[in-house]
């Protein structure tokens, strides 16, 4: 078996991955394969990602030993990871400097991405005013009702935004119309997307430019503790901010590795998105992978209370993960979710994004059955402002 | 020599191409599709192309993205499409290619698929999803069942990988007119033209080359078969008819068989 650490082979993380997208993108995705491998052989683009990385975005972001928590679970350590410090608030920023780095390089003007909640998008939009690049979102129509400020947010930074109104209004046709635009201006247009899906090499850029965080955390928790932590735990939509906490530690086989998917209204609901637990495997957005689909095969509406994790595909690494057994995906409830992250807003003063509290509600159980000698570390991918109002409607709650 | 690949020889003969009409199978009802492939293959369609509608069409347009929407709505499976299929042969003889997204056959299995395809009488398959890289599997099971490999090309293949389309392709390679996804357009773009003359190199004396997303016009046929195609694939100005008539199932099947004939009549060059 070959290290873990060097998938994709030919595009493929085992049997999953691939690159299944109309011929008419296939000179663009070839195009990309090869601009991204010089690019990383280059020294001057590393160099490049790596100042804007920490004079724009803030990296590195802390290891934080969250004491109160673990003081008040009584088990094995809790770090958190802050990628909520990042610039931007989450992790997606990582991603967006780098493809948006890519792109100048590529000479491609423009610039297409998909949001779901908006973060992504937001993140694009800053990406691209820093380094003079015209960003155009495509969101559904459902989120921008539901997310109206990030729409003023991505318009505050110069981007055009798109209402999708095709299909389920949500972030899988947002996907599937930019894909459309890709089609149709392929030669003028980079599409940056924002998790580790899609077809190859997508999965692949985004988890290079996203294990920034994994690398991070190594060295700072060698640092602390002097050895490598006893499990680390993110959360689960495409999967990117998890598999950039595993992919450094995929070779280190006495790290465990937990990813956490939404199971919204619980997994007997039928209300969830949880592709990995519940999913089976298909082919969608240009790669095979598990994916929530009934018996023809037609995608599923997914639900979750975190817009970040709502999404009916994942990314194949994680795919890949699950069937070497080498990471294992459990799920979170909305209500655990909520009140995670009601916890740590109250014992350590930081209010996490849902998404992250789905990571935190499954790392809080965890550490409760471990020892006390143990250390998790909890990636907490971005901060919890965007979601204040969702939780004080989850809570009956009038602000 | 697959009954597709006929069909387009005995069109040539006749100093004509071959005209291609698209429907997505169960739009607006499964009830429906009988009557209107019967239309179309009156009105002179000699190959019919039938939709398996998929959730995700990411190479549709907006006009048959409704489509889909439609015949999901009523309750239109993948199984149901093979077997309209299968009524739709038995009942006119005319060539059947079936179009469906990739997750549905992967869903249904490769080797199953094929099976139930080749039993309703299914003569070929697109799938526009699937790049020849990711076909390995597919090729080999449509060669063992007898069905015809429809691959597409587009404006943006390179020569190489042209000659590798072409390789995998039986029936007839489906030329992609411009960049972009299906739907109705007022004029074909001059790079139509030199793409096809860039391609018929390649396919000349191998498979049949025929071109479509865009076509919709009787004018857009005469230049593409002048241009030197095989033939032409027209879906969403049919698609486009179900929808305006879709209260009226009458009107509806004659508009249809109006406009097929109109078309079929453009692909002839005495004409």
């Amino acid at each position: 078996m070959k290290k873990l650490s060097s998938y994709p082979i030919d595009g493929k993380y085992g049997k999953y991955g691939g690159r299944f997208v109309p011929e008419i993108l296939m000179a663009a995705i070839n195009e990309l394969d090869e601009a991204y491998a010089e690019a990383k052989q280059d020294p001057s683009f590393s160099k490049e990602l790596a100042y804007y990385l920490s004079e724009y975005a803030g990296r590195p972001t802390p290891l934080y030993y969250a004491e109160n928590l673990t003081r008040k679970l009584g088990g094995a350590k809790i770090y958190l990871k802050r990628e909520d410090l990042a610039h931007g608030g989450a992790h997606k920023i990582n991603n967006t400097l780098g493809q948006a780095l890519l792109a100048k390089r590529m000479g491609k003007k423009r610039v297409i991405a998909e949001t779901g909640a908006g973060q992504h998008g937001v993140a694009t939009a800053i990406a691209c005013a820093a380094l003079g690049l015209k960003a155009e979102v495509y969101m559904g129509v459902e989120d921008m009702q539901r997310q109206r400020l990030n729409v003023f947010r991505m318009k505050l930074l110069g981007a055009e935004v798109h209402p999708v109104e095709s299909g389920s209004k949500t972030l899988k046709d947002a996907i599937n119309e930019a894909l459309r635009d890709w089609a149709t201006n392929v030669e003028s247009t980079y599409y940056l997307i924002g998790s580790v899906v899609g077809p190859h090499p997508y999965p692949m850029i985004v988890r290079d430019f996203q294990s920034v965080i994994g690398t991070e955390l190594k060295t700072q928790f060698l640092k602390k503790e002097k050895r490598l932590p006893d499990a680390l735990v993110a959360c689960v939509g495409g999967g990117s901010n998890a598999i950039g906490t595993f992919y450094p530690f995929e070779d280190d086989n006495n790290v465990k590795l937990y990813g956490v998917e939404a199971a919204g209204e619980g997994i007997g609901s039928g209300k969830h998105a949880a592709s990995l637990g519940a999913g089976a495997e298909g082919v969608f957005h240009g790669m095979l992978t598990y994916v929530l689909q009934n018996s023809d095969g037609q995608i599923q509406n997914t639900h979750s209370i975190s817009a970040g994790l709502d999404y009916p595909g994942v990314g194949p690494e994680h795919s890949f993960l699950k069937a070497l057994q080498r990471a294992e995906y459990v799920t979170a409830t909305d209500k655990e979710a909520v009140d995670a992250f009601c916890t740590l807003s109250r014992e350590e003063g930081i209010i996490p994004a849902l998404e992250s509290a789905h990571a935190l509600a499954f790392a809080m159980k965890l550490a409760r059955k471990m020892k006390q000698e143990d250390a998790i570390v909890v990636t907490l991918s971005g901060r919890g402002d965007k979601d204040v109002g969702v939780v004080a409607d989850f809570l009956g709650v009038k602000i | 020599m697959s009954d597709i690949h006929k069909v387009f020889q005995r069109q040539k003969a006749q100093k004509a191409g071959a005209l291609i009409g698209y429907v997505t199978g169960g739009d607006p009802a499964p009830r429906f599709t009988p009557a209107i492939a019967e239309a179309l293959i009156k009105g002179g369609v000699d190959i019919l192309e039938l939709g398996v509608p998929f959730s995700d069409p990411i190479a549709d347009g907006p006009t048959i993205q409704a489509a889909t929407v439609r015949a999901l709505k009523a309750g239109t499976t993948p199984k149901m499409v093979l077997e309209l299929a299968g009524e739709i042969k038995r009942r006119h003889g005319v060539p059947i290619v079936l179009l469906t997204y990739f997750n549905p056959v992967f869903r249904m299995g490769i080797e199953n698929f094929f099976c139930l395809a080749k039993n309703a009488g299914v003569d070929g398959v697109v799938v526009p999803d699937l790049p020849i890289e990711e076909a390995i599997d597919y090729r080999e099971a449509a060669k063992r069942f007898g069905v015809d490999t429809i691959f597409l090309a587009a404006p943006s293949t390179s020569n190489e990988r042209l000659s590798k389309i072409v390789e995998c392709t039986s029936g007839f390679l489906y030329l992609v007119s411009q960049f972009g996804v299906t739907g109705t357009r007022e004029a074909l773009e001059d790079s139509t033209v030199q793409l096809i003359e860039r391609v018929l190199p390649y396919t000349a004396g191998r498979v049949p080359l025929a071109v479509g997303f865009g076509v919709s016009k009787p004018e857009h046929v005469r230049q593409l078969i002048q241009s030197g195609a095989d033939g032409v694939i027209v879906g969403s100005a049919f698609v486009n008819i179900i929808n305006n008539h879709e209260v009226d199932i009458n009107r509806m099947v004659e508009a249809l068989e109006k406009f097929a004939r109109k078309l079929k009549d453009a692909t002839k060059q005495s004409g």
